[in-house]
């Protein structure tokens, strides 16, 4: 007798013969050419995440025009913040000061950003106060200089 | 204030004690729950379908090709929660294209393409096959075509092909049932493998997955049954619902025991964090946890299926009693993905604090685009019914 083979199963694997070209072919155009160039990654994710313009330009690229502010904020409780938590993104205002303005923060609610009341944080680690009691009414740099807290202005 | 942060501080005032800031908002929302759901009832009405094959049981007849076509409606969408909930869906076929052997998900999709593919496909296509030969021989026009292109070409309808048709789906069937407990096994898994998150990191949770896949997949089928029967203006066969209704039972049973033994470890054992889950258990999800899952799900359904056995009176309240037990059935599954996806969320892993969830109703990810989810299968069934009526088979002898 001759070794029989059921119709079924030769259509059945020609189909998943097709099945499974057509899904290498598609891979072979849809896999990214540069991937698997450094790791299992698009190579060229590199690039791309290398094009976005700078935001930041660091604190220490303001001192060179503002060391006074600095020489004051490094005395005091606010030492360890750095300009730009404050004053947002300088790298515009680094390249050209005299005509980028940089934000200059001011109202109860920014200095409260970080110094109002939270349960989730630990009063040891930043004091907090509540807004609606403190000396309500007035800006808080109108006594506390933003750079030197503890300088009071009268 | 930017929308997203305004909505961050509305639940903000919600949260209970200490939590981690990325904790306020979850990230697997409902859309995450009808996902194992789903999955869940493919799993479930396969392995019914496979009990009648490999053992026989002459009784649940009626019920095979509705189960295996449920599963196929159910499988078809099963990805579909998943692929809505990333917020880059179109990037989503990259996982198959380039998948990494440590992503679980990625060879998921290849445990679900194989399911797919080799299990349900080829199952159905190998009982069809003789009445799909047959149909295109009758039929016209359209109709004609699309099932000769069914058979792919094979019509050969010689006693030897059919035989071998036959034997060909029952080793498909022995494959499928480990390709079944797989499937949803790896559901479970992709949970029970978060060591972080004390609520599903456990190695019971992907076979009690796999159980309540069962339960919910038996639950399914029946009611499937049932109301198929009824559209069809054909009486209900009670010793159908009777048998499917045993298997439902010990089933029930074993998953209840399974979860019970996943809690009692848990309490006995009262590890850091067991202080949290009591609170949340107590808390956030008793509703869902001991009156939809505990009550409803699982010890009324209980319950009745023992009354049932007993009970053999009144034919009508019997198959009213069934509907409701496989209704109440469906509930209390659906909520047990609940607990497991919503609550291993709520509370944070610092263990001292809750966030809260609040489920949105339109949006990629609300209850609207949930509700599509699990109504677009059960319009795929009714056209697989339609298209390919078991009742309308060609009967072979045994
Ligand atoms: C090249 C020198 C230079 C550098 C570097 C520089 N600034 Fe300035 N900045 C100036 C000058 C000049 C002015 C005054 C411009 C004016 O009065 O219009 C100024 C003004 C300001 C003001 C006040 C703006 C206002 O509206 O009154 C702030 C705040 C400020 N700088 C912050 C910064 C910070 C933060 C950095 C670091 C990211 C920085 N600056 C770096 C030169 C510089
Ligand atoms: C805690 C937040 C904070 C930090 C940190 C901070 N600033 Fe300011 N800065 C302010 C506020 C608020 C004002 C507005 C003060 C006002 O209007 O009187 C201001 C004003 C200024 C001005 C305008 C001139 C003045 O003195 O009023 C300059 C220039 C300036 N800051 C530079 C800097 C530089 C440079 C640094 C880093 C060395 C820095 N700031 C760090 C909050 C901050
Ligand atoms: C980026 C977060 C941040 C912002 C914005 C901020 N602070 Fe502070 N502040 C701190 C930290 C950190 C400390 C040091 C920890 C401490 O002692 O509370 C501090 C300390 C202080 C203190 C001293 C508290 C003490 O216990 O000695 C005062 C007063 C104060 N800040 C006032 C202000 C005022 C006024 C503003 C608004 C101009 C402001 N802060 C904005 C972070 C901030
Ligand atoms: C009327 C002037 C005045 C204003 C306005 C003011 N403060 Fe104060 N603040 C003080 C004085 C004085 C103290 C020290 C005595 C005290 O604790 O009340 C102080 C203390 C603090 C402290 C330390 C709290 C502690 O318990 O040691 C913080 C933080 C602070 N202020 C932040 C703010 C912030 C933020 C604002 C704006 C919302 C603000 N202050 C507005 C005068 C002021």
């Amino acid at each position: 007798m001759k070794f029989y083979i059921p119709p079924q199963i030769t259509r059945l694997a020609l189909a998943f013969a097709i099945f499974i070209t057509l899904f290498l072919v598609l891979r072979h155009f849809l896999v990214p050419k540069t991937f698997g160039e450094y790791g299992h990654y698009r190579g060229a994710s590199l690039i791309d995440n290398a094009q976005p313009e700078i935001h930041y330009a660091g604190q220490q690229a303001c001192f060179k025009c503002h060391q006074d502010i600095e020489d004051k904020k490094a005395q005091d409780v606010h030492s360890e913040i750095h300009c730009e938590t404050c004053h947002g993104p300088g790298e515009k205002h680094v390249v050209l000061s005299k005509t980028e303005k940089i934000l200059k923060p001011a109202g109860r609610e920014f200095c409260g950003s970080c110094h109002v009341i939270n349960a989730g944080k630990q009063k040891s680690m930043i004091n907090q106060i509540d807004l609606n009691k403190h000396n309500i009414g007035k800006n808080c740099i109108e006594c506390h200089n933003p750079h030197q807290p503890w300088e009071m202005k009268k | 204030m930017d929308p997203h942060f305004q909505h961050l501080y509305d639940i903000l005032a919600h949260a209970q004690g200490y939590i981690f800031p990325n904790e306020i908002d979850l990230q697997w929302g409902i859309l995450i729950v009808v996902y194992p759901f789903i999955t869940g009832l493919v799993a479930g009405a396969f392995i019914l379908a496979s009990l009648e094959r490999v053992f026989k049981v002459k009784i649940l007849k009626p019920t095979y090709q509705i189960a295996l076509l449920t599963a196929l409606s159910f499988l078809l969408v099963a990805t579909m929660p998943l692929i809505s909930h990333l917020s880059q869906p179109q990037r989503a076929y990259e996982i198959m294209i380039t998948p990494h052997s440590s992503s679980a998900m990625a060879i998921f999709g290849f445990v679900y393409l194989w399911y797919l593919a080799v299990v349900l496909l080829l199952e159905i296509w190998f009982d069809y096959r003789h009445s799909m030969v047959v149909w295109s021989n009758e039929k016209k026009g359209v109709m004609k075509w699309i099932y000769k292109i069914l058979t792919l070409g094979v019509n050969d309808i010689s006693p030897r092909t059919i035989h071998w048709d036959r034997k060909l789906g029952y080793i498909i069937t022995i494959v499928g049932i480990p390709s079944a407990f797989i499937l949803h096994g790896y559901v479970g898994f992709i949970f029970g493998s978060l060591k972080a998150n004390p609520w599903w990191s456990s190695p019971l949770i992907p076979i009690i997955f796999l159980f309540s896949a069962m339960v919910s997949g038996i639950a399914l089928v029946m009611l499937v049954y049932m109301i198929v029967s009824y559209l069809r203006k054909k009486a209900i066969d009670l010793n159908v619902l009777d048998a499917i209704g045993k298997y439902l039972f010990f089933i029930l049973i074993l998953d209840f025991t399974l979860e019970s033994l996943d809690q009692i470890h848990r309490i006995y054992e009262a590890e850091e964090s067991f202080e949290i889950i009591k609170l949340l258990v107590s808390g956030k999800l008793y509703l869902t946890l001991f009156v939809a899952q505990g009550l409803i799900g699982t010890i009324i359904p209980l319950i009745t299926l023992v009354f049932l056995q007993f009970y053999k009176h009144k034919i009508k309240l019997q198959k009213t009693m069934y509907f409701i037990v496989s209704v109440l059935v469906l509930i209390g599954v659906y909520s047990m993905r609940w607990n497991v996806v919503i609550g291993g969320q709520l509370f944070s892993k610092s263990f001292s604090g809750f966030t809260s969830f609040k489920v949105g109703l339109i949006g990629l990810d609300g209850t609207l685009m949930a509700v599509f989810w699990l109504v677009l299968p059960i319009g795929i069934l009714a056209f697989l019914l339609w298209l390919l009526p078991p009742w309308k088979m060609v009967k072979e002898e045994d």
